[in-house]
């Protein structure tokens, strides 16, 4: 099937002859317009389609060549009891196609299969409120995107404003169906009162914890692990970003109990109840003559659907209206650089004021930019060649340091549970390891940061008496990151101390740079010592840091740091699996790839477990 | 409809012409060194070997989303928040914690607009609360925190679209950075010698690398087509990963000025929510929103493997300060260390 995307979606709406209605866009002159469409809030704004999260149209694209004919998954009629259902796919061939076209092992295929389920691309024709791909005969099908006037569809990208309306159309047909009961699964034994004002609800936190012993939380616990996709609506942190300069607590979204909504749903949309429930016997009735195949086929659509697009409850407690747009538009909180952007997210009803004011800030905002950008234009740049010869010196360099790496000796405490290695490399030993002083050789601002390679270093220096540099620039970095009312005390000191004529610690700034300073101290302020503390470090660097590495000091530190022994087990991640087991089992090395001797001094044999 | 700062002949549209080809020249030059991928450089170097990573800890004990975590300089506790409404940290909707570097303090703050900071007590009867002390104050939510070198300073993102510096003691806006179009959601500073300088990614898609001193910014990146949730710089300092919304990790250098490597794969559809280096710089860690964690060969571009294990999105992810594990926190309400 080659789906066309129709311009303006719409759910499908039955009127009272049993004809599909086309909702009015803007909302005015049309007499059949159903009230959802008014009650639903403004209308998208020129239909221009909202830009959707990128890896909603990235699964779309996967699975539109997923129903390609030629390089698509195999389609064929499946069997669901004594049912026929044609153009269904088996959990088996999604799997076996995914891994084939994407180069993945089975779990990712199995990972990524599950995740277009439960996104609602896919839906399982057996069981499906369990939003699974399984790996064998289960038959799935396809949601369907076609023309909207034959069917309605149910693609999140098309995000026509699922309303309160349609959820609440769709409840109440559960409802009829059922006879008035909505299943088990839906009923709530959590009993949610409804807020006295939204204020008040704001405050209050519901959460499954706090239910514990209320016969619905066990309910709310499974329900939520079978769907654990708590809304692609979201946005980034899970809630709904406060609005534009007010932060405010939202109520925890912790579960959807359609129960829960539907009660909301009534009180809310009360005038509009007759209209639901017409509309509801309106679809059931249409729905009645179509074949049962079809029947089963949209029923486990639009249960899908409505699974994976449900109200979020914290917004039906705000009294807000709810739409698919509206959470979305919670995201695009604060500034945007385009105005059309601004304009389609505040809709018409943003004040003359608020645009005045968001029209000089993106004055600045572009004069920034062009500003920042003159500059970028006049930096200096390194050739690519250069800078990337860079990563693969230094990670080669680091690559025996990198525990993750190379793993780490005597063993890493967190696969092995020994702390030994933590003890042996602490901020203050008396002896370090070798690979610890090998490191501050690296770089002199590795040196400076491992504190006892900074104290050897300061003992050296006092060999060469120029210990005072040192001194220097560790009150520099005082005076730089302390805190503010400190400010004028330290420079005071330091003054004192390093740079007044006579002082005591005398540092030998060249006269220019001692000028600026001096000049600077009049008015003291964190960085008034920048200058001279950046000169004193080059002098270190370029001075006295390779004569230190070239010392007797340095070298006798080599000659006696530690190399720890291994343990009884090796543990690189890169060779085989480590076991997650207590140190006092001795496990031998079972990979044959012809790796180097056992561990040495391991105590007796192990088990040789695998 | 006037607005202030507009000279004649300046409009709205003019400026934003001149910026977009101001934005191509610049594209142009940067082009002109562009001599070699790294994939090709990095030709010569061997292979990873097969890469086994496993959960040693999973830690459970919040009541709902863990949002953020951050490392003790310790090397061993942890810091994290969730979206609870946790009785010893009276701030709902933590989006953003730090551990101070002398491990005596924490830094949080989320939806309430501040960050505020927390002396650590182990003395359980002691209520944490009463110590509070607010040090930010934005207009609109906290994304990130970190401190700088001390205590004393805390640097912040916001959803307002800038960053600060903030003086801890007196809670005084030491400097603020101004020119994300977005909301700002993540921040990093350099490991660079002078230490002076962060970069911070946004809504926007552009990450930014700022002067702490002069509060300007100094390069900025827009190679990424979607939202910018998480930047961590090269342990050398040259240059920095940044994780996206549209799904890919890409590497920036800062001397050659521009984006050097895409770290991506067809099958991985879902936005990487956090990065982080392991010691050497040779692996990348990124946690995505569709629970997995994948690990990718920063040299090469390839991915090496593909860790499962969190039933919710992996929303935080950090390597410990000496390189022997990282540690995932989730929407599953928990975290796990990896090693």
């Amino acid at each position: 099937m080659a789906p066309t995307r129709p311009q303006t979606p719409r759910p499908l709406r039955v009127n009272s002859r049993g004809a599909g209605l086309r909702p009015g866009r803007s909302g005015a002159g049309n007499p059949t317009l159903p009230a959802s469409a008014m009650a639903a809030g403004p209308a998208p704004l020129g239909g221009h389609p909202r830009a959707q999260k990128p890896h909603l149209s990235k699964m779309e694209r996967v699975v539109v060549s997923m129903q390609d004919p030629d390089q698509g998954v195999k389609m064929q009629s499946q069997r669901l009891l004594i049912t026929v259902i044609p153009h269904a796919v088996t959990g088996n061939d999604v799997v076996e196609w995914l891994i084939q076209k994407y180069c993945i092992a089975e779990d990712e295929a199995l990972h990524l299969g599950t995740l277009l389920v439960q996104h609602g691309y896919l839906y399982p024709l057996r069981d499906p409120r369990r939003l699974l791909l399984r790996p064998d005969e289960t038959p799935y099908r396809f949601q369907v995107r076609l023309n909207w006037e034959q069917t309605p569809y149910f693609w999140m990208s098309t995000l026509w404003p699922a309303a309160e309306l349609d959820y609440a159309i769709y409840l109440a047909k559960k409802n009829i169906r059922k006879q008035g009961a909505l299943v088990d699964h839906e009923k709530v034994g959590y009993h949610h009162p409804s807020p006295a004002t939204p204020a008040e609800s704001s405050q209050r936190n519901p959460s499954p914890t706090s239910g514990a012993h209320s016969p619905g939380s066990k309910l709310i616990q499974m329900h939520k692990h079978t769907h654990p996709i708590e809304g692609v609506s979201e946005g980034r942190w899970g809630v709904h970003p406060p609005e534009l300069g007010v932060g405010k607590s939202f109520p925890l979204e912790t579960f959807n109990h359609p129960q829960a909504h539907y009660d909301q749903l009534h009180r809310k949309i009360n005038h509009t109840w007759d209209l639901v429930v017409m509309q509801a016997r309106e679809q059931l009735r249409a729905a009645k003559q179509r074949r049962k195949g079809d029947r089963l086929v949209i029923a486990c659509q639009e249960q899908t659907y409505w699974l994976v697009n449900r109200p979020p409850v914290s917004l039906l407690l705000e009294g807000g209206s709810w739409t698919a747009e509206k959470s979305l538009q919670g995201q695009c909180v604060s500034l945007r650089c385009s105005l059309r952007t601004c304009l389609l997210t505040l809709g018409k009803d943003v004040s003359f004021e608020i645009l005045a004011k968001f029209l000089t800030k993106t004055v600045d905002f572009y004069k920034r930019r062009i500003e920042c950008c003159r500059k970028a234009l006049g930096r200096t740049r390194v050739k690519s060649s250069v800078c990337l010869e860079a990563y693969l010196k230094f990670s080669s360099q680091r690559g025996p340091h990198d525990p993750l790496l190379s793993g780490c000796l005597p063993s890493n405490p967190w696969v092995t549970d020994d702390d030994t290695y933590w003890a042996m490399n602490a901020p203050s030993v008396a002896v370090p390891t070798k690979l610890r002083v090998e490191q501050w050789a690296f770089s002199f601002r590795e040196l400076l940061e491992d504190p006892v390679g900074r104290a050897h270093f300061m003992d050296f220096l006092q060999t060469e008496f120029s210990a005072e540099n040192l001194s220097f620039w560790e009150a520099c970095e005082e005076l730089r990151h302390g805190g503010q009312a400190q400010v004028p005390a330290l420079v005071d000191a330091v003054y004192q101390q390093f740079l007044a004529p006579g002082a005591a610690r005398w540092v030998n700034i060249d006269s220019r740079t001692m000028e600026r300073t001096l000049e600077g101290l009049g008015r003291p302020h964190r960085h008034v010592l920048d200058d001279a503390q950046l000169h004193i470090y080059m002098l270190m660097k370029k001075d006295s840091y390779p004569r230190f590495l070239k010392s007797d000091l340095y070298k006798d530190l080599l000659a006696e740091a530690v190399v720890p022994l291994e343990t009884k087990r090796r543990v690189f991640p890169f060779m085989w699996k480590p076991r997650h087991s207590s140190p006092s089992l001795a496990l031998l090395p079972t990979s044959t790839s012809g790796e180097p001797e056992a561990a040495a001094g391991s105590p007796g044999g192990g088990d040789g477990e695998t | 409809m006037a607005a202030d700062g507009l000279h004649e002949n300046e409009t709205l549209a003019s400026l934003k012409s001149e910026a977009e080809s101001l934005k191509g020249k610049l594209e142009e030059e940067r082009a002109k060194l562009h001599d070699v991928e790294l994939h090709q450089v990095a030709e010569r170097v061997e292979a990873l070997g097969q890469f086994v990573m496993k959960t040693r800890r999973t830690l459970k004990g919040h009541g709902n989303k863990v949002l953020c975590m951050d490392w003790c300089k310790d090397k061993r506790r942890i810091v994290s928040s969730s979206q609870e409404h946790a009785v010893t940290m009276p701030c709902t909707w933590v989006m953003a914690c730090a551990y101070a570097p002398s491990g005596c303090a924490i830094a949080c703050g989320g939806l309430d607009n501040k960050c505020s900071v927390y002396p650590l007590t182990f003395d359980k009867n002691e209520n944490m609360a009463a110590k509070k002390k607010s040090v930010a104050m934005h207009t609109n939510y906290l994304s990130a925190c970190s401190f700088t070198n001390s205590d004393m300073q805390i640097l912040t993102a916001s959803g307002d679209g800038t960053c600060a510096l903030w003086d801890v003691e007196s809670g005084q806006l030491l400097q603020s950075f101004h020119g994300h179009g977005a909301d700002v959601l993540c921040l990093d500073l350099a490991p660079s010698e002078t230490g002076n300088t962060f970069v911070s990614g946004g809504c926007d898609k552009k990450a930014m690398v700022w002067d702490m001193r002069s509060g300007q910014c100094v390069q900025a990146f827009e190679t990424h087509e979607s939202d910018i949730n998480s930047v961590r710089y090269y342990p050398s300092g040259d240059a920095f990963a940044s994780g996206s919304d549209d799904a890919t990790c890409r590497l920036y250098d800062l001397r050659a000025d521009r984006e050097v490597a895409i770290y991506s794969k067809e099958s991985i559809i879902f936005g990487a929510s956090s990065v982080d280096f392991s010691l050497s710089g040779r692996l990348l860690f990124a946690g995505y929103n569709d629970y997995t964690i994948n690990v990718w060969d920063v040299l090469k571009g390839s991915r090496v493997s593909i860790l499962f294990g969190h039933e919710n999105r992996v929303s935080t992810l950090r390597v410990s300060p000496d390189g022997t594990a990282f540690c995932s926190g989730s929407w599953d309400h928990t975290l796990r260390v990896w090693a």
